[in-house]
């Protein structure tokens, strides 16, 4: 999220077969890969990445707690103890009564929590200007992504002959 | 092809598309100017919109007493079309979340917009209850907040206050659900746009850039917004249905009300469904996207929900017979022979009658019986909602108060009048946004597309396409 600019040498394939292997290859390599980009969310990606799970689900379960809490607690504060109305001959703390307003109350706070969490751990919200390397990754054509701002001429050429070797449709440089 | 496919599976892509089509012929909708269907059909919405803002504004203006509702029947029109409009807005939530976690890869076709048009469809339920209050600037009144009257609780026993919370909850998360589907592919357009329109989805699909960590992260939000979604669909209507269960009239007060208006809601929302798509596939040339087995894939949704429907209704008559309430009895009685006969009939022919023509795979697949039954069966649910609300009410328990309803000209302005709004935010919609999930058809391609898999397929397992030519003959 670095305000400043990075040099960046980037590798477009056309498909994502073509993809996965490079980006296998380039572990085994050991290369540093920056980032790997795709037009739609590639099945097989993660695990050969080694990219660690999402625990937004756990994240969900906990601001659901914190809904059903808050809104169950609120309203047997407010109706058994701040202001005791009979209602129709029901007890003053009618459970059963409170069972649709907490259920819609802990999937408020997950979908809103995890909706909300999801954008800022994304660095994503209206007008977020993003760092697009091609408009073409958002159509069609898959990207790995080196940071070579302070790579020598050595890494940069290592790299060149890695895309060529994995069958990267198109490389270039870009600085963003 | 990195899977298999077994030859069950339909062709959901048609006409030999690569990643590249599929971001054309969906984006182009939103980029080219508006065409002369378009043109005309927003024309007439716009004009129903502003019948009702006409008729809100009113109702508003001289009271309740407007409208043909007496105090014997109190609902009518109102509550009606507030039931209609949220039933035909669980089919979105339905197709995306449902139909997620059922792994159902026809979903991608038509998850985007029908999950618009339940937005939509709620939106324009909202404005029943809030209306129908007669002193609608006291509305605040419903919502539990700090106040110098007490301060005043609201009622949490009743189930119109459920509502509230569901109603909301429902709408806020449906348009979470929807947005953030829609966010890598208003990044599409973003990446095709310039000038005005580029900065515009520069803004709204914030700052997306389709990075394999944010994909994960996005499918997983994706999976757990269907995952709390689903049960969310299924409690809002039984709350809606708690409307009139809770209550002690007879033909309201019965435990089948829940899962008989979850069935009504997915069924009619079917139905609109299957409106909305077949003039949307025909004016946006969508055909290869929104296809005849998507069309095929619904109609069998219909068809099922239609009889449970059906079975539902002859339960309830069962059971009115076999309780030997004579209050129920009469309930039922008097909907087949009473004053409103011609509703029921009508509720009864067009919901458990029609839909079965569904059986038929010819019928299924034709887009001319689709179009026409989806609208029969939307007309049958409004009747379904008007004998349960309105004929129920004429007559109850108390002989001297049994009355008569008619609408008048502002209800019947009022609910044409939100089918202007519901048309208008859709097709507004059609211009702004691609219609199709972008991202998702692409991910299915593979497996999905008449180049790998179906009767044309050409890099075929010859096994593979002759299997599903066999199957294609039926």
């Amino acid at each position: 999220m670095a305000a400043e600019s990075k040099k960046v040498l980037y590798g477009l394939y056309n498909d994502e077969e073509d993809l996965k292997s490079a980006v296998k290859s380039a572990r085994k390599d050991h290369l540093d890969v920056m980032d790997v980009l795709t037009p739609f969310p590639v099945h097989g990606l993660d695990p050969i990445m080694g990219l660690n799970e999402s625990r937004l689900h756990i994240l969900g379960f906990i601001y659901g707690a914190i809904g059903a809490t808050f809104g169950f607690g609120f309203m047997s504060w407010a109706l058994a103890s701040d202001w005791p109305i009979l209602f129709g001959g029901k007890p003053y703390w009618p459970v059963p009564s409170f069972i649709p307003i907490t259920f819609e109350m802990t999937v408020l706070f997950a979908a809103w929590g995890m909706t909300i969490t999801f954008y800022t751990i994304c660095g994503m919200w209206p007008g977020v200007k993003a760092k697009i390397l091609d408009n073409r990754i958002t159509d069609d054509k898959f990207c790995i992504a080196f940071d070579v701002t302070d790579a020598d001429e050595k890494g940069v050429s290592g790299l060149q002959s890695f895309f060529k070797k994995t069958g990267a449709a198109e490389v270039n440089l870009k600085t963003i | 092809m990195s899977q298999p496919v077994a030859p069950v599976r339909h062709v959901l892509i048609e006409g030999n598309k690569t990643y590249h089509n599929i971001s054309e012929d969906l984006c182009v909708p939103t980029e080219k100017a508006p065409s002369r269907e378009w043109i005309l059909a927003f024309s007439l919405s716009a004009a129903f919109l502003g019948l009702y803002i006409f008729a809100v504004t009113w109702t508003i203006w001289k009271g309740i007493g407007e409208w043909g509702a007496n105090r014997t029947i109190n609902w009518a029109w109102d509550i009606t079309n507030f039931v209609w409009w949220i039933g035909i807005g669980h089919a979105g939530t339905l197709i995306s979340a449902i139909l997620l976690l059922f792994r159902q890869r026809w979903r991608t076709g038509v998850n985007r917009a029908a999950e618009a048009m339940t937005i939509f469809a709620v939106m324009c339920a909202g404005q029943f209850p809030l209306i129908h209050m007669g002193r609608l600037w006291l509305a605040f009144f419903i919502f539990p907040f700090p106040n110098t009257r007490g301060p005043l609780w609201v009622n949490f026993n009743s189930p119109l206050l459920w509502d509230v919370f569901a109603i909301s909850t429902y709408f806020s998360v449906s348009l979470l659900f929807w947005y953030t589907g829609l966010v890598p592919d208003l990044a599409t357009v973003r990446d095709r746009a310039a000038g005005f329109r580029k900065k515009m989805y520069e803004i709204f699909s914030f700052g997306w850039t389709g990075s394999a960590k944010h994909w994960q992260r996005w499918e997983s939000l994706s999976l757990i917004l269907a995952g709390i979604s689903t049960p969310l669909v299924l409690s809002v209507h039984t709350i809606v249905s708690f409307d009139f269960a809770t209550s002690v009239i007879p033909g309201w007060h019965t435990t089948i009300f829940p899962p008989y208006f979850v069935a009504g809601a997915i069924f009619s929302g079917f139905a609109m469904v299957q409106t909305l798509m077949v003039i949307t596939r025909k004016v946006l040339k969508l055909e290869e996207y929104i296809t005849i087995n998507h069309i095929d894939s619904m109609n069998k949704v219909i068809v099922l929900t239609g009889t449970i429907v059906g079975v539902a209704y002859l339960t309830e008559l069962f059971i009115a017979w076999y309780s030997g309430y004579i209050y129920e009895q009469f309930a039922f009685y008097n909907r087949v022979f009473g004053v409103y006969w011609w509703s029921y009939f009508g509720m009864m022919f067009c919901n458990v009658v029609s839909p079965q023509l569904f059986w038929s795979r010819k019928i299924r697949r034709s887009i001319w019986w689709t179009f026409f039954l989806s609208i029969v069966v939307n007309i049958g649910m409004w009747f379904e909602r008007f004998v349960i609300i309105a004929t129920t009410l004429a007559r109850d328990y108390l002989p001297s108060s049994w009355s008569y309803y008619s609408p008048t000209w502002v209800e019947i302005s009022l609910f044409t009048g939100t089918l202007g709004l519901f048309f208008t935010l859709f097709l507004i919609f059609t211009r702004v946004a691609p219609v199709v999930a972008i991202a998702e058809v692409k991910a299915i391609l593979k497996v999905a597309g008449d180049q790998f898999i179906g009767p044309n397929a050409k890099k075929s397992h010859g096994h593979a396409a002759h299997e599903t030519e066999k199957q294609e003959k039926h």
